[in-house]
């Protein structure tokens, strides 16, 4: 138990990393939401191209994040950003698309086809009825989205810590190669109760987010 | 006014096209309900929605008020349509409040006035405002959600209304309360509705036209009366079903039927100036008794008169059954068969005796239809009483 000690002695470095991991991941997934619910949205009006893209976004996931960092590295070293937080939060990026663009693209294709066509029969265009039908009743599956996400790359980020990212994964790269079980452990528990804490409260946040009138929520996943 | 003109959808599918809908030519007047019956697959949702172009017509035209809507862009046309769907469709998302007034809203109206109208569209479907307009719809009942659906049409006040089988979700005693309430409504606001029903008992109490479909043709476009008097062929025949006859007796009313001239007596009269009325009007069971208002109070059966002596008052029996002359001949059937007569006195909302339905008269009436229509004219004969 000398990494409680660890870690109440060095709590402001503890506080600082986790702020920092909590940022970057919040950064990536907040980049990713902005590009994945429009993309998942547009590929409903076209099946091939949804089906392309959904399986680039699948293949991206499949690259171990090492790998995927190994590629980044000479690429972005051109604009002199090689290592640190960019290909950190390029790479979580990169990984949010699929969860969120799949979630957002399942969810709107889901909307109850009499729903959609009492929308156009009332005579609302094409964007009031994504406004005020289509993404309302989509929320609570892009919100399971989002959160899939987020879960998933508290992990990626951690990683990031060996190309110089920052966050929690500090305390496990330097725990390993100094040897200090102490950082180690603080650091591996730090991450996963980060991911089980942010997965909570963003469950409360999607609960907040979904309509009242829709009690029973669709499966999310 | 809706009109269609040569109005065809061909659906192209794997299997190779499918005429939904064979140059339909049709017109509803203002203020009508025409009902879109036939069996299951005869092209009546098709059809309907071609009309607010949620299906795009292959072929022909459809004309609102003489305006060929193809001029209108989409979205106007359908704004000045109230459209209720088959399955409901109210938007879980909002409250009862926004589903009805998200018509009036898209119109940019002000909050004071949507809101107003919200409760005035509550009151007109008969629900209470202050106990649903908060809800959602899934708290409601399939009843009320179906009702709200209606309201939701009606919201902008459009003067045409589309609306596919919006009664079908409901149990028939509530469906029966429902189509009352919407025929009381329809009798102020006099929208033009197209009404897509699989029912022929709804049809003939909601329609003032039937349409009948019968894959992808219009066979025949009637008055519900016409319908039933002279079905087209024996696919509308059997589709009326062999009580066709009896369902006529739903749209007659007993006073279309009604002999006016009728001889009474008084409580003070004679039982034998009772006796010579009977034998004077020719008629074979009773006299009716009626007081200072002309209200009837009893009868004077024949066979009593014949024997006995003294004033009316204290020979009278009591009226076996009376019906109003604004009810159907439904009723008045199912009260001779329940009292076993054949005859009852009719009278008005005061209750004043304003003649007698036989159900020789009756009869004679419907069959009156049947004959005329089958070409061999009966003569007329003057009736003779029972
Ligand atoms: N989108 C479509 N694609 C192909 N065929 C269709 C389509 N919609 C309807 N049809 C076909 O057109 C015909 C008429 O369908 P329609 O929905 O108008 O029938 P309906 O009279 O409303 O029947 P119901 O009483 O069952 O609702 C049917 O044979 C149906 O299979
Ligand atoms: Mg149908």
């Amino acid at each position: 138990m000398e990494w409680i000690q660890y870690a109440i002695s060095n709590i402001d470095v503890l506080i600082t990393r986790t702020l920092e991991h909590i940022a970057l991941v919040g950064l990536a997934v907040g980049i990713a939401t902005l590009t994945g619910v429009p993309i998942g949205i547009a590929i409903t009006k076209n099946e091939r191209l949804a089906k392309n893209v959904l399986y680039l976004a699948s293949i991206i996931v499949t690259i171990p994040s090492i790998a995927l960092f190994g590629i980044m590295i000479p690429v972005l070293s051109i604009i002199g950003h090689g290592i640190g937080y960019v290909p950190a939060v390029i790479a979580v990026l990169l990984y949010s698309q699929l969860p969120i663009i799949r979630n957002t693209y399942t969810a709107i294709n889901n909307v109850d086809p009499a729903l959609r066509e009492a929308a156009r029969g009332i005579g609302m265009s094409q964007n009031q009825r994504l406004q005020k039908v289509e993404i309302p009743l989509a929320i609570p599956i892009i919100m399971a989205g989002v959160r899939t996400a987020v879960v998933l790359n508290i992990g990626v980020m951690a990683i990031a810590a060996y190309i110089g990212a920052g966050g929690l994964g500090t305390f496990i790269s330097r725990g390993i190669s100094q040897s200090d079980p102490r950082q180690l452990v603080l650091g591996a528990i730090a991450v996963s109760l980060l991911a089980v804490i942010v997965d909570y409260a963003l469950l409360y946040l999607q609960k907040r987010l979904t309509p009242k009138g829709m009690t029973t929520l669709p499966a999310a996943d | 006014m809706i009109r269609l003109e040569n109005l065809t959808k061909v659906f192209d599918t794997p299997k190779g096209a499918v005429v939904a809908a064979d140059h339909i030519n049709m017109e509803v007047p203002s203020g009508e309900i025409c009902i879109l019956l036939g069996p299951s697959g005869c092209g009546k949702t098709t059809t309907l929605k071609m009309i607010n172009r949620i299906i795009r017509p292959t072929s022909g035209k459809v004309f609102i008020d003489n305006q060929d809507t193809t001029s209108l862009d989409t979205q106007t046309l359908r704004r000045n349509i109230g459209y209720v769907i088959q399955q409901i469709g109210l938007f879980p998302n909002m409250t009862i409040e926004e589903n009805i007034t998200i018509v009036p809203r898209l119109l940019g109206w002000n909050a004071k006035k949507y809101k107003e109208r919200a409760r005035e569209l509550m009151h007109m479907i008969a629900l209470e405002p202050d106990a649903f307009l908060k809800r959602y719809p899934s708290e409601l009942s399939g009843g009320q959600q179906q009702r709200i659906g209606v309201a939701r049409a009606l919201a902008a006040d459009p003067p045409v209304m589309l609306m596919d089988e919006p009664f079908g979700a409901i149990d028939p005693i509530n469906r029966a309360v429902i189509q009352d309430e919407f025929i009381k409504m329809q009798k102020e606001l006099k929208k033009t509705i197209m009404f897509v029903s699989h029912d022929i008992d709804e049809a003939i109490k909601m329609g003032d036209r039937i349409a009948i479909f019968r894959d992808g043709h219009l066979v025949q476009y009637a008055t519900p009366d016409e319908l039933l008097a002279a079905p087209q062929d024996n696919f509308v025949e059997s589709f009326l079903g062999e009580d066709r006859a009896l369902k006529r007796l739903n749209l007659i009313k007993v006073q279309d039927v009604i002999n006016s001239e009728v001889e009474t007596v008084t409580q003070q009269d004679s039982m034998e100036t009772a006796l010579s009325r009977i034998d004077r009007s020719g008629y074979q069971h009773a006299i009716i008794m009626v007081n200072e208002q002309r209200q009837p109070t009893g009868i004077i059966p024949r066979s009593v008169a014949q024997v006995s002596k003294g004033r009316c008052h204290d020979h009278a029996q009591q009226v076996p059954a009376i019906v109003n002359i604004n009810d159907d001949l439904r009723k008045a059937v199912s009260l001779m068969l329940a009292n076993d007569i054949t005859w009852l006195p009719c009278v008005d909302d005061n209750n004043q005796l304003c003649g007698h339905i036989t159900q020789r008269a009756m009869t004679h009436h419907l069959g009156a239809r049947f004959r005329a229509q089958s070409g061999n004219t009966a003569p007329t004969a003057p009736l003779t009483e029972e």
